[in-house]
């Protein structure tokens, strides 16, 4: 692959991960590797994708607008100028709207939900996981390049390279008139506690089978003996029982920790997406055809208010 | 205020859709529902339109069988449906989909356009951007809840870590995220009322949009399969059982 470009968001810690993950799988494809970065910038930020590899950094700085429209319309000028083979995406919000927006405004289709990019000479293929990730389908483009594709977030590990300090170019936000006329008038963030769900050791899952928001806390204090962090399925995010920051699966985070622990949850095909690729799996349910116990270590049927409490007290005893 | 609601038949996710062998298309059966995710933005739709004494028309793209996923929009007070049916337009890719829903929706005319977050059944989860590029208005992507005041359109947008308030002039699209409003359900009358309501079925020729996709899906195969583990029935003592397993983990 000549060149490939990595779109990487800022996040309050820095590069999003997904960007350096992306970054780090791509420099198996050879050539040049450069990162399109949306956010304010620091000499430390511009290090670190060095670090994973890219070698050349176009930087865009949003302001108050909703950057998408307008970021879209800039990497396609830049793709006009440079003809890049290939540009990468997180499955995030920001990247699939700037990536959809892209893909409309240069007439290319996009690749989704990958967890497998192959490249072949000239040839890209993207793998993605249907069904729960029981079933892999293999999907290639019919049109010329540049590709376009958005992965999943842990699909690849993020490793530097030692890279040294890549070259900086600053990008003009182009003014797209009524399209990018979009504004962020307000910043809500939750304050969150413990261990970071994407990245804990330990995860305690809750679903629908907790039964009812104050079902929730025993789901918390063994987090809070175990160092874990909390998660939860859809079906009690919709219920508005815990944030939506919570949520694992298709439409949430993608974790793997070493032991993930799921409490009343049945096991959909879409929050096991977002899972299934923990160490070890844990399940505590009710009846015995829920599908996570096809996937899991230890299955236990049975009372979740019964086993947990009990689990609580052993562990403080120890 | 017109607002135009996209949404997808989808075949009943009670049980897991089929991939043809050949095209490795998903086999869409006479009888489609409509796809839960759209119920949100359904009811959205009606809730605006109510507001502003505007009206919610149904735009689809997919073979449309029975009816029977309109219908159910329908029936919750939708006022019209435009279904694009057309057997040239099997197994379109997500831009190919974007394109025909625009040309539908221009036909019709719009002040807001809204969307799921992501579908069911093909959740490629990016047809709204597409959408919004391509009919040159905003995308208020992912709201969790959705206001109209005069001409400017004010959403919360869900973020990783809470939400953002965001607003634009209309015409803008909205994709909204499930669980944004608790959609209605369909009442006797509504559900007699959808039968007699109009539901233009038309080609994409009809329309004058030319589309192609270019994607192409080369193999499909099952994925290694993880070792199934121990299955036990709770007789007290399964902390115990949890307990050796997070110490042979070394996590405790
Ligand atoms: C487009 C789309 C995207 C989606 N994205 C996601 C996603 O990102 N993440 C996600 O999680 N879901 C997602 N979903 C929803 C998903 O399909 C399921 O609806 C959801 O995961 C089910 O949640 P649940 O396991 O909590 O509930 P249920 O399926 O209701 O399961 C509850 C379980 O608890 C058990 N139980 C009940 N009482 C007890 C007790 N006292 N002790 C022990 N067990 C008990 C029951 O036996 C049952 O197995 C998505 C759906 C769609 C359509
Ligand atoms: C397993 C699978 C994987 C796929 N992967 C890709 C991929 O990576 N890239 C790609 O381009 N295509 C992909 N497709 C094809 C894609 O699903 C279809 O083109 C589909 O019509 C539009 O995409 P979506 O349903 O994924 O839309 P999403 O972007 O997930 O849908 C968001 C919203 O758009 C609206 N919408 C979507 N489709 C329609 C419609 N036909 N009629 C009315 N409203 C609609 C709905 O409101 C929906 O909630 C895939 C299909 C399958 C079955």
């Amino acid at each position: 692959m000549a060149t490939t470009w990595v779109f990487v968001e800022e996040t309050e810690e820095g590069p999003a991960t997904v960007g350096l993950e992306l970054l780090t799988k791509a420099r198996a494809f050879g050539g040049e590797l450069a990162a399109l970065y949306l956010g304010a910038g620091s000499d430390e930020h511009f290090a670190a994708l060095g670090a994973h590899g890219a070698s050349k950094v176009f930087h865009m700085a949003p302001s108050d607008l909703l950057p998408t429209a307008s970021a879209a319309a800039a990497i396609a000028d830049l793709a006009g100028q440079h003809s890049p083979d290939l540009i990468l995406f997180g499955l995030t919000y920001t990247d699939r709207d700037i990536a959809g927006r892209l893909s409309a405004r240069m007439g290319k289709t996009i690749l989704s939900n990958a967890t497998e990019i192959s490249v072949d000479g000239g040839a890209v293929t993207v793998t993605n996981e249907i069904f729960g990730g029981m079933t892999l389908v293999d999907t290639t483009f019919e049109s010329d390049a540049p590709y376009l594709v958005i992965a999943r977030a842990k699909a690849f590990v993020a490793e530097e390279s030692g890279g040294g300090a890549p070259e900086v170019e600053s990008v003009a936000m182009p003014d797209v008139g009524h399209s990018g006329s979009a504004r962020v008038t307000a910043s809500h963030a939750e304050r969150l506690e413990g261990p970071k769900l994407e990245e804990a050791a330990i995860v305690v899952a809750a679903g629908r089978g907790i039964g009812a928001e104050e079902g929730f806390a025993v789901i918390n204090e063994l987090a809070m003996k175990l160092g874990a962090a909390t998660g939860a399925t859809r079906a009690i995010v919709d219920a508005g029982w815990v944030p939506y920051s919570k949520q694992v699966g298709q439409t949430g985070k993608t974790v793997k920790p070493d032991v993930y622990i799921a409490a009343g949850v049945s096991g959909a095909m879409q929050h096991l997406v977002g899972m299934k690729d923990s160490k070890v799996i844990i399940a505590i349910y009710k009846d015995e055809e829920a599908p996570i116990l096809g996937i899991s270590d230890l299955g236990i049927v049975g009372d979740l208010h019964k086993v947990l409490p009990k689990l609580i007290e052993a562990l403080s005893n120890r | 205020m017109r607002v135009a609601v996209c949404v997808k038949q989808i075949p009943d996710p009670a049980s897991p859709y089929d991939l043809d062998p050949e095209t490795h298309f998903v086999v869409r059966p006479t009888d489609q529902v409509l796809d839960d995710t759209d119920r949100y933005g359904v009811e959205i739709g009606l809730q605006l339109a109510e507001q502003t004494e505007g009206t919610v028309t149904l735009i689809s793209m997919g073979p449309s069988g029975n009816l029977q996923g309109i219908r159910q929009a329908l029936a919750m007070g939708a006022d019209k449906a435009v279904i694009v049916d057309d057997a040239s337009l099997q197994g379109s890719d997500s831009l190919a989909t974007a394109g025909v829903l625009a040309a539908a929706i221009k036909r019709e005319g719009f002040d807001l356009v809204i969307a799921g977050t992501e579908s069911t059944d093909g959740y490629a989860g990016i047809l709204p951007q597409q959408l919004a590029e391509l009919l040159e208005v905003p995308a208020l992507t992912f709201a969790k809840k959705v206001a109209v005041e005069g001409d400017t359109v004010k959403i919360e947008r869900q973020t990783q870590t809470g939400y953002d308030e965001v607003e634009s002039p209309s015409p803008a699209l909205v994709s909204v995220t499930a669980g944004a409003v608790e959609p209605r359900y369909p009442t006797f009358k509504g559900i007699m009322q959808a039968k007699s309501k109009p539901v233009d079925t038309v080609t994409a020729g009809d329309l004058g949009v030319d589309v192609a996709t270019k994607q192409k899906i080369v193999s499909i195969r099952p994925a290694p399969e993880r070792a199934s583990g121990e299955l036990i029935e709770d007789d007290g003592e399964a902390h115990l059982k949890i307990v050796a397993l997070l110490e042979q983990a070394k996590v405790i």
